[in-house]
């Protein structure tokens, strides 16, 4: 094993991470606020944070349940914007996929777009680093993010009972929604899909149920996934 | 909305996203995935967040489905700042600042 202590490492990983605090702090708290205008009680809107942690994903669910759209839509919507999660677990398998099962089973539930993001850039970069060193770096990570997910729910929820109307806040989410997409568009591909997920979620709106989103979000992903085909070698694209 | 079915989204909501947090680390451990499946999950969040904003933004319950200056101005303003800036923050605050203004400019 190199030089580098595990602690020393756990604790960059707490300095990586601890800037993103600047945003998930704020989003947490509107997460309580939200889902209490909604009707949620302080305790399901903590739960729902402590269960899901992910904004998106909650707020998905969430802004359907308040449309009134069937359970298994709001469903569906909400693990479709957290399908990422699946990939991030793909990616992190070849560096922390021989530590015990115990410790992966763990590790898992703490998989958020933080921990992913630094966790892959940094072991890309630290190709030494032991899988004991990993395992540090991807804890300290998800140390300055996950507690307070859960903390800044809570604050939201307590303050959102008092807000007034006058707030706007039903506008909350989807300039919440608009500033997430934004960084994601990083390629044609990306920005293809959202062009037509809006443009689908639009002519579809008519049909019953939100079904329109399940369309619009199919369609968007087919697109993404096709036009990254075509533009990706021959030999690499299967 | 009634308390159970709150719950019941609570609980398969966190209970499917532990499952695709776990799936590859977990179950599938080293071995390798097919491309197209990986290449598919990439856009996912990309195909399924602006599709749910478009009818919020052309649509909005608060002004009962009547397309809303205030709300188009935000969502426009929020747009560019967020593709120039790449800052999630620095577009939400921006997005904001505009609702409120156009909000309180046109009474």
């Amino acid at each position: 094993m190199n030089k580098e202590t595990c602690q020393s490492i756990f604790f960059k990983g707490v300095r990586d991470a601890a800037p993103f605090l600047l945003v998930v702090g704020p989003f947490s708290v509107l997460f309580g606020v939200v889902s209490t205008e909604a009707g949620l009680t302080i305790t399901q809107t903590v739960s729902f944070s402590l269960a899901v942690i992910a904004g998106a994903a909650q707020f998905a669910a969430l802004q359907l349940m308040v449309e009134d759209a069937p359970t298994i839509i709001a469903l569906i919507s909400g693990l479709a914007v957290n399908l990422r999660m699946a990939m991030y677990s793909a990616a992190l398998t070849p560096h922390l996929g021989s530590a015990p099962l115990w410790h992966r089973a763990l590790a898992a539930y703490f998989i958020v777009d933080q921990s992913y993001g630094l966790s892959s850039l940094r072991f890309e970069q630290h190709s030494e680093w032991a899988l004991a060193q990993r395992l540090a770096y991807f804890w300290g990570t998800v140390a300055p993010i996950c507690p307070f997910w859960a903390i800044f729910t809570y604050v939201g929820a307590v303050i959102g009972e008092g807000l007034p109307p006058w707030l706007a806040l039903d506008f909350a989410l989807p300039i919440c929604f608009l500033a997430i997409i934004m960084p994601m568009l990083r390629t044609r591909a990306h920005i293809a899909a959202a062009l037509v997920s809006v443009g689908s979620a639009l002519v579809f709106a008519f049909l019953p149920y939100n079904l329109g989103l399940l369309v619009a979000g199919l369609l968007g992903m087919v697109t993404g996934a096709e036009i990254e085909r075509r533009h990706t070698d021959p030999k690499e694209a299967r | 909305m009634d308390t159970t079915t709150i719950w019941i989204v609570i609980l398969l909501l966190g209970l499917g996203s532990y499952a695709m947090r776990f799936v590859f680390i977990g179950i599938i451990g080293d071995r390798e995935l097919p491309p197209w499946i990986l290449r598919h999950l990439r856009y996912t969040a990309v195909a399924i967040l602006p599709g749910l904003v478009a009818p919020l933004v052309v649509w909005p319950a608060a002004t009962d489905g009547q397309p809303d200056p205030a709300r188009l101005s935000a969502t426009f303003v929020t747009i560019l700042v967020g593709w120039f800036t790449k800052n999630i923050l620095a577009a939400i605050l921006s997005g904001a600042a505009t609702l409120y203004l156009l909000l309180y400019m046109t009474g």
